[in-house]
């Protein structure tokens, strides 16, 4: 039972040490020249333009909050999926007025321009 | 076994196809306020009428998830009774506001669905979805007017506490679950009674936590704070169904689940609890309402007021569920009946002296209103007596059939607390009658025209006065069960 | 494996779990943070539906946990939806700060 944890362990062990042993290592070897470049936020990349620490709009909010709803229907295909057959055409039927029930939602929210970025 | 009973289930398939399939798409195309108001309003009117016409066919559905007929349709046909009349007085409300959106009905709808759910449930699972359906739907209603700083405010506090209580809930439910191997009621009926019992304990739990969730929608103490900043900060249309028809779809559900695990007097398995359990619910009646009916003697705000009053009649309903027989539920439709109906009628009288910035709801506003409005005045009167539980009106009926049947259940105590709390009770709505009728305007504000309000006003007053005068109406109904 | 935990301890993670949600319900002031301690208390609960149902050898237990998942995910889109009403109307999400109706 807990013989079968010991790769498991021993890979935990070498992560551990690999992990520790570079940073160190860099730390004691590695050449240290700070310029301006070098510590800005992105060595040769775009010039920060101002701090990111503020608010800002997010405009995806309502995409989002519908994604989680229609998102989390899919739940209840799963299991009508798996048993399928033996559901038979009641089945069948009840997960079709499902869809039908969850698509004029859909139909309702794209109507409404719910899912418009701008 | 059939699985599937299209007679029975038949105002449910309206609701849902009317409202999900069709009511959505009608919206997602066409923006005209007229038309969603008049579909809805019949949408409620077909599934109440349907629920009346099917309530012979006493049978249970989807693999008996529901039940159908009796009781389940008797609540039907009030929760469709009450939206409608909602809807009516709502209408020029919110027009008065300019905050008229078309989601106001749907929502309305979707709460309602959600209601009946919770009447026709037989199942734990149906319980939840039921709840979960009319509280969503009550949270955005809560906030409908999401200019008003106050609505916001009432709806997340709503939202919050809500939440709270549904995670209560749905602990009690899994609970009772491991406990009983079912979520069916008959089945955790059985095992509660036959004694068949894996974990006794775990069902006096369930039992505990599902009766604070449940609390928490019907605002019983101790969980009644969030009612009085809720109702006031909603919108007066919104608080008018809410407070009446949420209140009557918490009793729907929560009469076949104290049935269920709080068999009174019998079962070998919950002999050990159950009388644990009614004492309980006794306290718990007893200080709902004396808490509610002496906070709202302080009152300055009418809506505040009538939400402690309806804290205190969550306390009368009660009642009915301790002595847990056929009387006490008999008792509890009876008056949660009458309740709807006075209730919604001095609401949308709340709502029509309300200016439409949602000012001018204060008591000493009320002041000389017998002189500038007789009419309103009066049916506010019929109201206020009728919440008070002065005869002939229908409330006074109903107090004295949960009183009796208290007294019947050995809890003579619990009926001298009612009857206590009842007399401070009518201190306030007597002040009420008082500041309409005695006392003269500091500044004169002419409520709104009434519109198609009337019509509501019209049914409650008629309901109240005939259910008083001729009780037997609906006991000869509740009998045929 | 599984089968050779005890339901014991499913029962005991789950009840500590919802405890910890309700502790952060009540005391946390932060309307997101508090709504975060719900879904927890929403989780604790599935756990010990799930749990039972392995336990029971029954299903019912497992669809309880879609019904709640569902209830849940319509739960956070009006909540955030709530939450960001009364951000543009106070700049505030904090629930100390809404306290316009006091008893």
């Amino acid at each position: 039972m807990v013989e079968s944890y010991i790769p498991l362990f021993v890979m935990i062990l070498v992560g551990i040490i690999f992990g520790a042993s570079n940073i160190v290592l860099t730390e004691i070897l590695g050449p240290k020249r700070s310029t301006r470049t070098k510590l800005s936020t992105y060595e040769s990349g775009m010039e920060p333009v101002k701090s990111a620490r503020e608010r800002f709009s997010v405009k995806f909010y309502l995409v989002a909050m519908i994604f989680i709803l229609f998102d989390i229907e899919i739940v209840f295909m799963y299991p009508w999926a798996v048993q399928f057959k033996e559901l038979g055409m009641y089945g069948f039927v009840a997960m079709i007025l499902f869809m039908v029930l969850l698509f004029s939602g859909y139909i309702y929210v794209v109507k409404k321009g719910a899912l418009k970025w701008d | 076994m059939q699985p599937f009973d299209l007679v029975g289930s038949l105002p449910l398939i309206v609701i849902w196809l009317a409202l999900g399939a069709v009511g959505i798409v009608i919206q997602a195309f066409v923006r005209n306020t007229k038309l969603v108001f008049g579909y809805y309003a019949g949408t409620l009117a077909v599934t109440g009428t349907l629920a009346a016409l099917t309530s012979y066919h006493k049978t249970t559905a989807f693999q008996h998830m529901i039940t159908v007929g009796g009781y389940a349709n008797y609540f039907d046909v009030l929760f469709c009774a009450a939206g409608l009349m909602t809807m009516l007085a709502a209408r020029p409300y919110l027009q008065r506001s300019e905050s008229e959106y078309d989601e106001f009905y749907t929502l309305l709808v979707s709460a309602v669905s959600g209601m009946i759910l919770m009447a026709h449930s037989n199942n734990l699972v149906v319980t939840f979805v039921g709840v979960e359906l009319m509280s969503i739907s009550f949270y955005v209603m809560a906030g409908f007017f999401k200019m008003q700083e106050r609505s916001v405010e009432a709806a997340l506090k709503y939202f919050l506490l809500g939440a709270f209580a549904s995670g209560f809930l749905v602990y009690g439910m899994a609970l009772l679950y491991g406990a009983t191997g079912s979520l069916d009621y008959v089945d955790i009926g059985l095992a509660a009674h036959g004694g068949t019992l894996r974990f006794p304990l775990l069902l006096a739990a369930g039992a505990v936590l599902m009766t604070i969730g449940l609390s928490f929608k019907v605002a019983a103490f101790p969980f009644h704070q969030w009612a009085p900043d809720v109702y006031e900060g909603s919108p007066t249309a919104v608080t008018a169904f809410m407070s009446t028809a949420g209140k009557a779809a918490a009793f729907s559900a929560f009469i076949p689940i104290i049935m269920a695990v709080m068999p009174v007097g019998a079962g070998a398995a919950a002999a050990a609890y159950a009388p644990q359990l009614q004492m309980v619910l006794a306290i718990i009646a007893a200080i709902t309402m004396l808490v509610g009916n002496i906070s709202a003697i302080a009152q300055t705000n009418v809506k505040r007021m009538l939400a402690y009053s309806s804290i205190a009649h969550a306390g009368y309903l009660m009642m009915g569920l301790v002595s847990g027989s056929a009387d006490g539920a008999a008792g509890i439709l009876f008056y949660v009946t009458s309740y709807v109906f006075m209730q919604i009628g001095a609401f949308v009288i709340v709502g029509l002296v309300e200016k439409a910035d949602g000012t001018n709801v204060m008591l000493d506003d009320y002041r000389g209103l017998g002189k500038r409005q007789p009419l309103l005045a009066g049916l506010m009167a019929v109201f206020m007596f009728s919440l008070a539980g002065i005869p002939p009106f229908a409330g006074f009926f109903g107090k004295y059939l949960l009183f009796l049947s208290a007294i019947e259940a050995g809890f003579t105590w619990l009926t001298i607390v009612a009857v206590v709390s009842s007399v401070i009770s009518v201190y306030f709505y007597l002040g009420m009658v008082v500041k309409m009728y005695f006392q003269e305007a500091e500044h004169a504000t002419e409520p709104a025209p009434t519109g198609m309000a009337g019509i509501t006003l019209a049914v409650a007053t008629i309901a109240v006065v005939v259910l008083g005068v001729l009780p037997s109406l609906l006991l000869n109904i509740y009998r045929t069960w | 494996m599984l089968q050779s935990i005890p339901l014991d301890w499913y029962l005991i993670l789950s009840a500590v779990l919802f405890v910890i949600g309700v502790i952060g319900v009540i005391t946390r002031r932060n309307a997101i943070i508090i709504f975060m301690s719900l879904e927890l208390m929403l989780n604790a609960v599935n756990l010990t539906m799930v749990a039972f149902s392995a336990f029971l050898g029954d299903v019912a237990g497992q669809i309880f946990v879609f019904f709640v998942m569902a209830v849940a995910a319509a739960e956070a889109a009006v909540g955030l939806a709530i939450v960001l009403a009364l951000f543009r109307k106070k700049q505030t999400v904090y629930v100390d700060e809404v306290n316009l109706m006091k008893w």
